[in-house]
This record gives C-alpha cells, sequence and structure tokens, in this order.
C-alpha cells in the first residue's frame, strides 16, 4: 500500500441525496474512497448506510448527487451498470440460489454465452484461479444449503471477483459468522487489498472497524458527519461519533442481592431445523435478584437457547426449571402462566405484529388472561384502557393505541413489548438484544426498567450482541462460543478477556 | 377381444389423452420453475381451443389454426403476468379470473360468431391435424407384440402428439442446459439472487409467461383441431387443473411430468374402458373413482407419504426489492 | 416504490379504488358488448333493471346474494388466518349432500323450522369435513392448501357425482338428482320481505337462508374481532412467529379456522338446495364458491364489505341473465366474463392503480 495509490479515488459520492416518502434516508452525502484500502462505514442500524450502499449498487437511484468511479462520472441505473462498472457487493442476507451449485450461483447472470457448457469450462478454471489467488477455498459442486455459512459468503465474494470486480461493498459481513470464520474474511480482505483492490466494509461493529479498515466514515440519520483514518481515532471518538454524543457506557445500579434460584437449566441441548447441533448442553441457574447476561457473537446458540427456554423451540436433551418445577414440553403460553416473561430478540416478527393496532399488541400472548375478557369473547374497552395506561406509564409516543404498530419507531414499539412484558410482574423475565434498532433516550429506560426487576427481585436472563450491554447490566456474565458456555465472569470482567472468550480463544 | 388387444386400444387411448395434459403440465412448468403460479392454466387451454377452431373454420389450415391458439394463449399468459408480475397482484387471484374470462367468452363468442349453443362450426379436415401413417406400420402389424405397438400405438397419431413428446427433452435442456434456463430456475428460488447478478426480475419472467402461453397453445389446439373437429362448450374440462396436478406430482421436473401424464392419461382411458364392465370378485367399479384418483394420488404426494415435494420458493411471491 | 408506503384516507381505499376497479372491469365487458355488435350502454341498462326493476328481478338477486354471502365469508374466515381456500366451491358442494340427508329424512315428519336447525348443521358439518383434510394436510404434513382445495374441488365432485347418479338418484329417472324435498325440507320464501317494499317475489326463490346468511355476517364479523380465537386466527394470519411466540397453536389455528371456513361453505348450500330446488341436484354450486373468492376480496374481507359486494355479484348473475332474454346475441355468459373481470381488475390488479392515485392525491393535498 503505497502512498500513491492511497491519493488516488477509486469511488466518489457527490452530494448523495435520497428520500423514501417521509424517510429521508440520505443526506446530501460526500465521500471518497482510495483505491486499495478497506473503506469502514460505520453507524447505527437505520443512518442510512445500506441505502448509500443500494445506490453505489444500483439498486436504488439518488434523488440527487453523483456518483465517480476512478475520476469518471457514472450514471449507476441498475446493478447491471454497477457490475460492469467493477463494483461487486455482499449482501448481508446472501443472495444465493441455495439448490443451486456454486458454479452455477457463480455464473448466474455471467453465463458466458447462450448455451451453459462452453461457460461452464472457463468457470471452473477461473474459481481454481480465485482460490489460489486470494484463498478462497470451496468446492465448485457443493449445493449451497448444505455449506455452512462462512462458505456460503465466500461464494459471494466469488461471485463479485468472478464478475471482476475491482471495489466489493461488504454489508455488515461478520453479523453470521463465527469468529473463526470472521477471522478468515479478514484475511481474504487483507489479500484482496494488497493485491489492489478497493474494499467498502459496512458494519456497526467498532470492534471490526478498528482491527481492519484503513479509514473510516461515520453515518448518523442520514449524514456522514465525519471520516478519519483508523490509526488516527478511538473506539470511544467513533462511538461519540455514531450516536452524537458521549455514550453511557456505565448504567447506574446498586449492588445484586441474589435470592434463592429461580431458573435453572440442566444439560440443555437444542438441534436447529436442519439437525445440527445449536446449543450443546449447557448448565447455567438465575437467581432472584440478578442479572445474568450471556455475551457472544451473534449466531453461537443464544437466540436458539432463549427459545427453548421461553418453550418456542423444542430442546433434544436437557432440562429446564422455573422455581424448581420442571417445565419439559410446556409451550409458551403455559410458561406465562408460570410467571416467565420473554423480551424477544426480533420484535419485527415476533414481539410484535407490525399491521395491529398498538392495543391489539399489548395483549399478545396474554390474551387468554381472565382480566382481558370472559370466555370466548375479548374486552376491548378493558384492553385500550390497560394498553392506556402502560403507554403512560412507559411514554410510548404518539400515545394513541389506535395507531398501527408499524407506525411506531423502533424504540418506541420496544417500548410496547417492554411494558407487555414488564406489566404482568414475571418472575423470570429472559431478554434478547433489548436495544437493538433503539434509540439512545429509549435505551437507557429501558436499561433502567430491567435494573427496576433485579431490584424487584426477579431472575433476568440477559441475551445481547453488544458487549457494552452486557457488561453494564450483568451481576453475572455467561460466554457462549459454538454453543457452550466456555466460561463465566463477574459483571466487572474487562472487554479484552470477555473478547477473547468469545473468540473460543481462552477460557 | 383378447387382453393384448384391449391392453393396446387402451393405450393407444391413454397416450392420446395424455396429450394435452402433457402440453398443459408442461407450460406451467415453465411458469411455476420462475416462481409464478398459474392455475389459469384451465383457461389458457380453453382460450386457445376456441381460437385455434375459429381460425382453422375460416382458413381451412390448421396450422393457422395451431398459430391463432398459441397466440391467444400467450395474450392471456401476458394479462397473468401484467396482473401478478408489474402489479405485483396475487397469483392465485389472477388465474381465476383469467379462468372465468376464457370460460365465458369462448361462449359468448362463440354464440354470437356461430349461433349452434357455443359449439364453433365443423372444422373442415384440411384445417385438422389428422393421424400420420409411420413407415413400415402396415408392414410391422403383424409382428406379434411389437407389432401392434407400433402400429397401433406409436403410429397413427397426429403430429401434435409427436410434437408433444419432443417437447420433453427440449423443455428438459432449456431448463437444464442454456442460460435461459439457469436463470429461470434461478428467479424460481431466489428472485434477488437474479436480480443483484443484474439481470431483469421482470423481463426474466415475462419471457417464461411467454413460453407457458406458447405450450399451452399447443394444447388448446390439440384439443379442438386434433382431438375433435371444432371448440366445444367447456371443453377443457378440468384438463387444466389435472395437468397441474401432473406437475405437483412430478415435482417439477420435466421428464416425471411425462410420465404423470402418461399416468393420469392411462387412468382416464381405463376409467372409459371400465364403464359399465364388471371386474372379476369386485364388480362393477364407479368410474369417479378413476377421475378422481389423479387428485387423491397428488395430496398424498402433497403429505410427504411419497417422497417430498419441494415447490419453487418464491412461487406466488411478487418480488420488490428490499430497502 | 416511493408511493406504496404513503397511507391513503380510508375512503379513497375502500371507495375510490374499488370503484374504479369496478369502472374497468365494465368498460372490458362492455368492450366485448359491443365486438359482439349490441350497445354496452344499452345491455347495461337490461342489466340494472333486470336485476332491480321488479320484486321479483331483486328477488332472483338476493338469492344470489346469499349463496355468494357464505362463500365470500368462507373465504374471508380463512383469509384472516392467512390461509387460501379455494375449496369453497367443494365445500358447498358436500355441504348440499348434508343438508339434502337432513331434508330427506326429516320432511315426512316436522315442520320446516325444526328441520332447518338440524339442516344448518348438516350443511355445515359436511362442509367442515370437505375442508378437514386439506387442512390436516396443512396443519400437519405442510401441504400447501391452495393446491390441495383444488384438488378436493375435484374429488368431492367425483363424489357426488357418484352418490346422484347411482344412490341418490330417483329409481328409473333420468336426471341425476335426489328425490324432491316436502314442504318440511324446503326453506320458506320471503315474500313478505319484498312486500315490505312493496313489490312482489313472484317465481323468485329468495328465501330464509338470506337472513341466516346475514346472521352468519354478525357472528363471522363478532368471531374476528371480537373474540380470543379470532384474534389468535389475525395474529397467525399476520404473523406465524408472533403466533408462535405467543403460544398460540398454529395446527389447532389452522385446523378451526378451516373447519369453520368449510362450514361456511357448506352453509350455501341450504340456499340453492333446500330455498329454490328443493332438491339435490348436480353441479348445484356452480361456480359460487369461486365466485366467494372474488366477493371477499372486493369487501376487504369485512363481513359489511362481503355483503355488498355479493349484492353486486348477485345484480351481476340476475341481470345478466335478463339480459340475455332482452338481447339474445349476448348469452348468460355474458356475466361469467364480467365476473373475470370484476375478479381481475378488482382482485389481482388491485394495485395497478394506486401509485397514480396517490399522485393526484397529493397533488391535490398539496403534500
Amino acid at each position: 500500500m503505497s502512498l500513491d495509490t492511497q491519493n488516488e479515488p477509486a469511488i466518489e459520492l457527490v452530494g448523495i441525496d435520497k428520500t423514501f416518502g417521509t424517510v429521508h434516508a440520505n443526506k446530501n452525502i460526500n465521500l471518497t474512497v482510495a483505491k486499495g484500502s478497506i473503506h469502514g462505514i460505520i453507524g447505527e442500524n437505520g443512518a442510512g448506510k445500506s441505502t448509500l450502499m443500494s445506490i453505489l449498487y444500483g439498486f436504488y437511484q439518488a434523488d440527487h448527487g453523483e456518483i465517480r468511479i476512478s475520476g469518471k462520472p457514472v450514471s449507476i441505473r441498475d446493478s447491471q451498470t454497477a457490475i460492469s462498472s467493477g463494483i461487486g457487493m455482499v449482501h448481508q442476507h446472501f443472495m444465493l440460489v441455495e439448490n443451486f451449485t456454486v458454479l452455477e450461483n457463480v455464473m448466474l447472470g455471467a453465463e458466458g454465452g447462450q448455451l451453459l457448457r462452453k461457460g461452464v469450462a472457463s468457470a471452473r478454471k477461473e474459481l481454481k484461479r480465485l482460490e489460489d489467488d486470494y484463498g478462497l477455498e470451496v468446492d465448485p459442486d457443493a449445493v449451497i444449503e448444505e455449506l455452512p455459512v462462512g462458505n456460503q459468503q465466500r461464494v459471494e465474494i466469488l461471485k463479485a471477483l468472478y464478475r471482476g470486480a475491482e471495489i466489493l461493498i461488504l454489508d455488515e459481513p461478520t453479523g453470521v459468522l463465527t469468529p473463526a470464520e470472521a477471522d478468515h474474511l479478514f484475511k481474504v480482505l487483507r489479500v484482496l487489498r494488497d493485491q489492489g483492490k478497493t474494499i467498502i466494509l459496512i458494519t456497526h461493529k467498532l470492534r471490526e472497524i478498528m482491527a481492519i479498515t484503513d479509514t473510516v466514515s461515520v453515518m448518523r440519520r442520514g449524514e456522514m458527519v465525519a471520516t478519519r483514518k483508523t490509526s488516527e481515532t478511538t473506539v470511544e471518538e467513533l462511538a461519540e461519533l455514531m450516536v452524537g454524543r458521549r455514550v453511557l457506557l456505565r448504567v447506574e445500579k446498586g449492588e445484586a442481592n441474589p435470592g434463592k434460584v429461580l431458573l435453572s437449566v440442566k444439560n440443555l441441548t437444542v438441534k436447529d431445523s436442519r439437525g445440527v447441533t445449536m446449543v450443546d448442553d449447557v448448565s447455567f441457574d438465575v437467581r432472584a435478584g440478578e442479572i445474568v447476561g450471556i455475551a457472544g457473537v451473534a449466531g453461537n446458540g443464544q437466540s436458539e437457547l432463549l427459545e427453548a427456554i421461553a418453550g418456542i423451540r423444542k430442546p433434544t436433551s436437557g432440562e429446564i426449571l422455573i422455581d424448581g418445577k420442571p417445565i419439559a414440553g410446556a409451550d409458551p403460553a403455559a410458561l406465562r402462566e408460570l410467571g416467565l416473561a420473554h423480551i424477544p430478540e426480533d420484535r419485527h416478527h415476533m414481539g410484535l405484529v407490525l399491521k395491529f393496532e398498538e392495543y391489539e399488541n399489548s395483549i399478545l400472548g396474554y390474551h387468554r388472561d381472565a382480566r382481558y375478557g370472559r370466555g370466548a369473547m375479548l374486552n376491548l374497552d378493558g384492553i385500550r384502557k390497560s394498553a392506556e395506561e402502560q403507554i403512560a406509564k412507559y411514554d410510548i409516543r404518539p400515545p394513541n393505541p389506535r395507531l398501527k404498530t408499524a407506525n411506531f419507531s423502533g424504540g418506541n414499539q420496544q417500548k410496547i413489548v417492554v411494558a407487555r412484558e414488564i406489566e404482568r410482574d414475571p418472575t423470570v423475565l429472559i431478554i434478547g438484544q433489548p436495544t437493538r434498532g433503539v434509540d439512545i433516550g429509549a435505551i437507557e429506560f429501558i436499561h433502567k426498567r430491567i435494573i427496576e426487576m433485579r431490584d424487584a427481585g426477579k431472575a433476568v436472563l440477559l441475551v445481547s450482541v453488544e458487549l457494552d450491554e452486557i457488561r453494564s447490566l450483568s451481576d453475572r456474565i455467561l460466554v457462549m462460543f459454538a454453543g457452550k458456555v466456555v466460561g463465566e465472569k463477574s459483571g466487572e470482567a474487562g472487554e479484552q478477556t470477555l473478547g477473547l472468550m468469545m473468540a473460543g480463544i481462552a477460557a | 377381444m383378447d387382453y393384448f388387444d384391449i391392453f393396446i386400444s387402451i393405450l393407444g387411448s391413454a397416450i392420446r389423452l395424455s396429450i394435452p395434459l402433457l402440453f398443459t403440465a408442461l407450460a406451467g412448468l415453465f411458469s411455476e420453475r420462475a416462481g409464478i403460479f398459474d392455475i389459469g392454466l384451465e383457461g389458457k387451454m380453453l382460450a386457445s381451443a376456441f381460437a385455434s377452431a375459429c381460425v382453422a373454420y375460416y382458413t381451412g389450415n390448421a396450422w393457422a389454426g395451431l398459430g391463432a391458439g398459441i397466440l391467444t394463449a400467450i395474450l392471456f399468459s401476458m394479462v397473468h403476468g401484467f396482473a401478478s408480475i408489474t402489479n405485483r397482484g396475487n397469483q392465485i387471484v389472477s388465474g381465476v379470473a383469467l379462468n372465468f374470462v376464457a370460460a365465458g367468452l369462448t361462449i359468448v363468442l362463440g354464440q354470437a360468431w356461430f349461433n349452434q349453443g357455443g359449439r364453433t362450426g365443423q372444422v373442415p379436415a384440411s384445417g385438422r391435424f389428422s393421424g400420420i401413417t409411420l413407415p413400415g406400420a402396415d408392414m410391422m402389424r403383424d409382428v406379434p407384440i411389437i407389432g401392434p405397438l407400433y402400429a397401433n400405438v406409436i403410429s397413427g397419431n397426429n403430429i401434435l402428439t409427436y410434437i408433444a413428446f419432443l417437447m420433453v427433452p427440449i423443455s428438459w435442456w432449456v431448463l437444464y442446459r442454456t442460460r435461459f434456463g439457469l436463470r429461470l430456475r434461478a428467479v424460481g428460488e431466489n428472485p434477488g439472487a437474479v436480480d443483484t447478478a443484474g439481470i431483469s426480475v421482470t423481463w426474466l419472467r415475462y419471457r417464461a409467461l411467454i413460453v407457458t402461453g406458447f405450450l399451452a397453445g399447443f394444447a388448446g389446439t390439440y384439443l379442438a383441431i386434433a382431438q375433435s373437429a371444432a371448440f366445444i362448450n367447456n371443453m377443457s374440462a378440468g384438463k387444466g387443473y389435472i395437468a397441474l396436478a401432473a406437475l405437483i406430482f412430478a415435482k417439477w421436473k420435466p421428464v416425471p411430468v411425462m410420465f404423470a401424464c402418461l399416468l393420469f392419461g392411462f387412468l382416464d382411458a381405463f376409467a372409459n374402458f371400465m364403464q359399465g364392465k364388471e371386474l372379476p370378485l369386485i364388480g362393477e367399479v364407479p368410474v369417479q373413482i378413476f377421475q378422481a384418483l389423479p387428485y387423491i394420488l397428488t395430496c398424498v404426494l402433497l403429505a410427504g407419504f411419497i417422497g417430498i415435494a419441494h415447490p419453487p420458493k418464491a412461487g406466488g411471491v411478487p418480488y420488490t426489492k428490499e430497502r | 416504490m416511493s408511493t406504496a408506503s404513503v397511507p391513503l384516507p380510508a375512503w379513497i381505499n375502500y371507495g375510490v379504488i374499488p370503484l374504479i376497479n369496478l369502472i374497468l372491469a365494465f368498460f372490458f365487458s362492455g368492450l366485448v358488448v359491443w365486438l359482439i355488435g349490441e350497445n354496452p350502454f344499452e345491455a347495461l341498462k337490461y342489466l340494472v333493471i333486470g336485476a332491480l326493476g321488479r320484486g321479483e328481478g331483486i328477488g332472483f338477486t338476493l338469492f344470489y346474494t346469499t349463496s355468494f354471502i357464505f362463500t365470500g365469508l368462507s373465504v374471508a374466515v380463512a383469509i384472516h388466518a392467512g390461509l387460501f381456500n379455494i375449496g369453497s366451491e367443494g365445500q358447498a358442494y358436500l355441504g348440499g349432500l348434508g343438508a339434502a340427508l337432513v331434508a330427506l329424512s326429516l320432511d315426512h315428519y316436522v315442520p320446516w323450522y325444526v328441520t332447518m336447525p338440524f339442516a344448518v348443521i348438516g350443511a355445515a358439518l359436511f362442509g367442515a369435513a370437505c375442508a378437514a383434510i386439506p387442512a390436516w394436510l396443512q396443519a400437519y404434513r405442510g401441504s400447501h392448501i391452495v393446491i390441495t382445495t383444488i384438488m378436493f374441488n375435484f374429488i368431492v365432485s367425483s363424489l357426488m357425482n357418484y352418490l346422484l347418479v347411482r344412490v341418490l338418484i330417483v329409481p328409473k329417472a333420468m336426471a341425476p338428482e335426489s328425490r324432491t324435498f316436502l314442504e318440511g325440507g324446503q326453506m320458506p320464501k320471503l315474500d313478505w320481505l319484498i312486500s315490505m317494499f312493496g313489490g312482489k317475489l313472484g317465481a323468485a326463490p329468495l328465501n330464509f337462508s338470506f337472513l341466516i346468511a346475514l346472521v352468519m355476517c354478525y357472528l363471522v364479523w363478532l368471531l374476528i374481532w371480537r373474540t380470543k380465537l379470532g384474534y389468535e386466527m389475525r395474529t397467525l394470519g399476520h404473523s406465524p412467529t408472533a403466533a408462535g411466540y405467543a403460544g398460540m397453536s398454529y395446527k389447532k389455528i389452522v385446523m378451526i379456522t378451516m373447519l369453520i371456513s368449510g362450514g361456511l361453505a357448506g352453509m350455501m348450500a341450504l340456499n340453492p338446495v333446500m330455498g329454490a330446488s328443493a332438491r339435490l341436484q348436480i353441479e348445484f354450486v356452480g361456480g359460487a364458491g369461486f365466485v366467494g373468492i372474488a366477493v371477499s376480496l372486493m369487501g376487504r374481507n369485512h363481513p359489511a364489505g362481503i355483503v355488498l359486494s355479493a349484492l353486486l355479484f348477485g345484480i351481476l348473475y340476475q341481470g345478466g341473465a335478463e339480459l340475455s332474454f332482452d338481447m339474445p346475441a349476448i348469452t348468460r355468459d355474458m356475466i361469467v366474463v364480467i365476473q373475470g373481470m370484476v375478479i381481475l381488475f378488482a382482485g389481482a390488479l388491485e394495485y395497478m392503480l394506486r401509485p397514480a392515485i396517490v399522485r393526484a392525491y397529493q397533488q391535490i393535498t398539496g403534500k
């Protein structure tokens, strides 16, 4: 990476502006990415990163602004022109045909003629070359759905390179990867950069930015707020730029007073629909009056663990006890009656029905409660009244129980879920990603409620991929890696120690 | 008649009955593999039967009839595409609508033009596809076993029959050996993959529907001017749905589609043969059982008792770019 | 893309857009009329007068409306739980068997009002039975309900064909139909309803089933929006994962929903079988199950909307029949064409004009 290539821009975005309906997704964005560099773009969910990259890849057209590639203005009308301009994209949700082979996926759209036969031979040769040059190993005849996620991502990268991409955009590439897979990805990205490719990495993970990028740009609420040389910035500065003010890294909380065991998990094993073991012989207890945090890279079994405890997923073996009582085979409805409340990871698909009005969501899972209606009927007046009370108490805005849930902001939607689950006064509260896609104000609010639950003597199990969140809330921290609990630390444990454990390196 | 002769005669009739199914099921194959459900196959068959009979009646040219049948089916297919691709409408609803339009329109127009209670006029011989005697059929007739099979089952069919069977390997080749086929199969599984590869999902799906119309046009034409000599009120009589069942029964694969259609055609022929006859020991078997059997078999298959049928993943879902 | 997310006021969504779609459907139907050399406006006039002009016409219109309310409700209930039941046709057909069996066994002994509740239950049970297997296949085996319900339309058709030709047929008769029910097995005509408005019912078969249909509308509304079960159905319809999270049983809801849907379709048979012909006839459903899809879609799956759109299709049916008398060049099947056009424009092409209307609305309101 010599200085002169550093200065030559691969991509320049000038004054890019894009509005969707009432949402101003990108506001007058200017960005210059140097050739042969890894350029990170960081920002919270909804900051406009993905929209910007979709404009660059021709998925959307900007309302205003100009794109220049190697100094020349180009008009990227669709993915086809993006590809022919040398841009390749690795999507967050892979754009692969799952029942096709690797080879077929790589060839799709670049078949080299009306008939497949000739193209197949040259594609095979080219794949071999890419494998040799960049260390991107993958069996060309393997069927995608049978490959591990890391290899599927490799196919996405191969697709882009096969089409002659000089500029590679990766959208949240490590979200689904194990730490080992992520390391391998980073290795590949460095090789690609050293051979002259330009890489744009979109992420909301500060650690990744620091680990791999040369330059980093920060987006906030549709605006490009800063660009820094990675070597000249710090995690703290970037975090502040992302959220717009100093991040509260520590939540005010007193000493925990753990009481008796309320939630007990013994030798729990859970397999997913494909039969892959996701939770592997996990055991732990959560006591009254404590918050136990589960740290780990996404995809290491935390989601499945939560779903098994919540009764949504049937464990293959092992036992779960609530207040000493085994709950084998109980469904989510029965568990709620036993005093288990569940704030799910995915509020859009699980915790809420977005097409429902707010008050309808305020009873989801509790609709059979006697207080919401007698016999087969629902008592709508009663439900709306209790929804109004929750709205007032949790400051849900706008304060309208008849508004469609989809029209609330992320933070307010999450508050609807939190209010519903906490207001039932459960004995055990299990929480997944409580503040994903939630604005700072709501984060503080939700964190305070969680600590109040602890102080009221509830057992709280918290799963989050945000290490900061785990560290600031938990009294004890369990680290999950590859389906196993690989260690336990106190809430005071250092970031470094936990990070190593999450990567499966130290216990 | 000895059993062998009976068998030969049922087999011949089974082939004749399976041809419209085969064309239609292959038509459905292209549409459904591209991710567009098509329960409007019935309507396309009916409309093209009507169009081919009309044109063949006026021109006295069977090939002109075929052309009209194909164009009409493609037109219906394009309306289906306009509703379900361009306007992201519900594919089932669109199919139901087009079946209604075809059922009504053929009778209304038929009555207005021919005034024979929904029939078209009798198509002259030149406007029909008639049987072709293959070389050597007469010579072979007396050879035991293969002789009658060749002379009465393989030979003596009309040109459309041979085209139908030719369409099977061609469909396979197009789907699995050409760029168009690769893309078509991909768009039925994950249109996002096709879109991000710089290929237009819309145009690709429209092209698939053109092929669907093309093949369905053959089916209708076969009904009107090969199997009979005029269009008759509602002459498709649910064959479009049996073809759909055959397509599912064959798990959306071209060669199994042929066998499924032959099986269903055979059931139909057997039912016709059994009408009013008694089986030893069992007695008379109601023909309705044979009529229902294709649907029952398909349900049993769908229940997962005969392997698992995986429909194309993106089937029935209009494609919208994710934000 | 960008217009899809713009919210429109209810009067545009539920008033203007369906109306324009309907006008388009009639425009294209009119084109067909014009094509065969008749005057489309004249035809429309005959159609409307035929359907609404006299008491008898109204009686026929409401008779057809009754059938479409039942099948429309049947489709709508299933749609609320995310299930597309296109087997209402077969379910109604089998429901006819249930109603007929009750009528045939009771009509000698009791008056109609004793037979009626049993016939309602019989029709509903048989309709539900026909939906039960596709429901089970969907709930427990994951088979696509759209496909299995199509298959069952044909299976039921074969079964009924067999029963009518071989079992229920009157000995030595030619027509494949059951014997005529005595008065104890018939639904009384609603002469009084029409005369209340000063008309005469005449030969029109409007009967007591119409009132049953209206009661069912109310019950379905209650079910969907006022009961816990309805809440579970709607949750499942919008988001199966949320239903799982809330501890609702997918299998149970699918089964119950489809049984209700099939039951409603089955009750449709009361109208033609016990209300009009007083016997079980072959193919008596005559496409009403498919019309139910259109009725439900146009009525936005709401009972009030379903009554209105069922009425529209009732007008089409009756008016179309009259039209073919007044204009012999146009056969009765013209209504099938109009139906198809209405389903196409109001159903499949429902969003075609939305972007244009959104733009127009934005311009007018200045947003």
